[in-house]
């Protein structure tokens, strides 16, 4: 369990843009070549389930509608420890509701209807406790949310029995050490674990938000568009971070940053009017889509 | 927080760029290029704020000075009296202690109760008629008179299932304590404190309850001990305006706590025997020594309406004091 170190001083541009410049920064090398696989991220991307991949998550036709209009359309895909999945596609295509369903907080929305099935582990998640599904599968939202108390008292409260207060602080700290080291936020906060959450910085926050994400232990992580609230360099840490966590959980990232999906991501699934148009490794999908609404998309013709 | 950005005033224009030489104001500012007519609203605005800061200021100065000049420390200790003079008929100790009675019994009795409605038409709110029936209610007790509700207190307080609550001579029952005034007191203050508790819950963004149950919370828990604590400093403005609304209010004070001058304690249990009493409050012995009152003791309803003014002002102090320290927890990007 090592640290994120601070960020480096010089913000690396991403310098391979295989999708076209429109999205990219006019400081790309020029031609939007597919290029040099020097950065981190590429190095450590996969593009077939590595030996070591666990099977978590199997979504089967999932359907999802609001008030019986469909958001998901029969969407089938795996979830796998050891790769990160990215979603992507445009606003209303029915990314975020997928994530949701995985957790069951679409179940929140009263005009939800659900069809098809969702197994973690090999369990239908429909059968499950919601309460204990979410702490398995658990949840970064696009706002740093964290909870009004200390940094110590965000993680003690996933950690504790539902409202309870109970559970000492001297037996929950190494557990909320270890959350906070797993999101690389302990070098900077463990001397002051008093202080209040919601006096951090944005990116620190978000950072909060994935330890109290990680501080369940779940096997799979689920994040909403975790950077588009923060600065590049918090969204650099957090995407190293990302990374990182791809060997300890199953992760996966909703997001409208193509760039941030090419980052991150081992496998992408596209979305587009709630339909799984393309579902690939993100070098795949990515360089050679076999759809042409996924081509146009990932080189910025729409969206 | 650093990811919140400055954002510009609205105002400003974007910055057009034109010859060098000395800027030009933004337009939005520059009052000269206004039309008549909303250069005429602003000096009516301007006036008119200016004209209730000089009457409020107005009444707490003249009270101040007024009532300094009247009030004495020995007040505070001695109860009213009977006399011919001004320097026979006593203080207003009993109607100090009669202003903290009522205070802490409405209080009580609102502030638990109106968190538990705000909580409920804010967080569940099912089904949906009945959250719509509790709403209009409780809006219909904040617009109605407390002169009325002292009527009806008198109704319900006299009813012999409720003797135990007042003083009762062979079956009939008086309907008049504290016990009956703080209980209709709590009816002022409670719609303050449903609105400023639901003001609270409603300013917590969805994702915030949504992060919870993502770590497998409940909904209960989640309003325990993320959504209360998170709209504590509303739940204590809702309290500090409810308890002002109590201790500002005459009609029921008058109506059911017997609008006498002194404690008249009802049997021999220590404390209560004088809630079970009638008494009197602050704003009775000032509706009562007013010049156009039964006793016509002018020095005396200054010097009580100026300790009546000082609470008043603290408690408007405290819910600056709550949201000066509720800014330094800190609060979420929406």
């Amino acid at each position: 369990m090592d640290h994120v170190t601070p960020p480096p001083p010089v913000r690396r541009l991403d310098p391979h843009e295989p999708f076209g410049a429109s999205e990219a920064p006019a400081t790309t090398n020029g031609n939007g070549a597919v290029a040099t696989e020097s950065s981190t991220f590429a190095r450590h991307r996969r593009a077939a389930p590595s030996q070591l991949s666990i099977d978590r998550m199997q979504v089967e036709s999932l359907s999802v509608a609001y008030s019986g209009k469909p958001a998901v359309k029969s969407v089938s895909l795996p979830i796998r420890q050891g790769e990160v999945l990215a979603l992507i596609g445009p606003s209303g295509c029915g990314k975020t509701t997928l994530l949701r369903s995985l957790n069951r907080l679409t179940e929140l929305t009263r005009t939800a209807s659900f069809d098809g099935r969702v197994t973690l582990d090999g369990m239908d998640i429909m059968g499950m406790e919601p309460t204990a599904l979410r702490r398995r599968v658990t949840m970064v939202f696009q706002q740093p949310n964290p909870f009004p108390m200390s940094i110590f008292d965000n993680l003690a409260y996933v950690l504790r029995e539902q409202g309870s207060r109970r559970g000492r602080k001297s037996t929950l700290a190494p557990a909320v050490r270890n959350g906070l080291e797993r999101a690389g936020l302990w070098a900077e906060v463990g001397d002051n674990l008093k202080h209040p959450a919601l006096k951090l910085s944005g990116g620190q926050q978000q950072r909060l938000c994935i330890a109290r994400a990680l501080v369940a232990q779940p096997e799979v992580l689920l994040l909403d568009e975790p950077c588009s609230a923060l600065d590049p360099q918090s969204t650099q840490v957090i995407e190293d971070l990302i990374v990182k966590l791809r060997e300890e959980v199953a992760v996966v990232i909703v997001t409208h940053n193509l760039q941030q999906a090419y980052r991150v991501a081992d496998y992408v699934g596209f979305m587009y009017l709630g339909d799984l148009v393309e579902y690939g490794s993100a070098t795949s999908v990515f360089n050679s889509p076999r759809e042409e609404r996924t081509k146009e998309y990932v080189s910025g013709a729409f969206g | 927080m650093e990811t919140s950005v400055a954002t510009p005033p609205v105002s400003s224009p974007p910055p057009q760029p034109g010859p060098p030489g000395p800027p030009r104001p933004a337009d939005g500012r520059r009052s000269a290029a206004w039309r008549l007519s909303d250069k005429a609203g602003l000096v009516v605005c301007w006036g008119m704020g200016l004209l209730f800061c000089a009457i409020a200021v107005a009444i707490v100065m003249y009270f101040l000075i007024k009532g300094l000049g009247y009030v004495r420390p020995w007040m505070f200790v001695t109860p009213a009296s009977t006399g011919f003079t001004q320097s026979q008929t006593g203080g207003f100790s009993d109607a100090l202690i009669g202003t903290g009675i009522v205070a802490v019994i409405g209080i009580a009795i609102a502030l638990p109760l109106g968190v538990a409605i705000a909580v409920w038409l804010s967080e569940f709110g099912r089904p949906a008629g009945l959250a719509r029936l509790v709403e209009s209610t409780i809006e219909a007790i904040a617009g109605t008179p407390s002169i009325v509700l002292a009527l009806f207190g008198t109704i319900i307080f006299a009813s012999p299932a409720l003797g135990f609550l007042s003083r009762s001579t062979s079956g009939i029952v008086f309907g008049r304590s504290f016990f009956a005034a703080g209980a209709m007191l709590s009816l002022v203050a409670l719609p303050l404190v449903v609105g400023s508790t639901r003001e609270g819950l409603q300013a917590i963004p969805q994702h915030v309850r949504e992060a919870s149950y993502a770590v497998g919370k409940t909904k209960m828990a989640t309003t325990r001990r993320i959504l209360l604590p998170a709209s504590r400093p509303q739940v204590a403005t809702g309290a500090m305006l409810g308890l002002g609304r109590i201790i500002g209010d005459t009609a029921i004070i008058v109506v059911l706590l017997g609008a006498t001058l002194n404690f008249d304690p009802v049997g021999g249990t220590p404390v209560l025997s004088y809630l079970k009493g009638t008494g009197t409050t602050l704003t009775n012995y000032v509706f009562q020594n007013a010049p156009t009152g039964e006793l016509n003791n002018p020095e005396k309803a200054y010097a009580a309406a100026f300790v009546l003014l000082v609470i008043v002002l603290i408690l408007n102090a405290a819910v600056d004091v709550i949201h000066r320290r509720a800014r330094k927890v800190g609060t979420w990007t929406t």
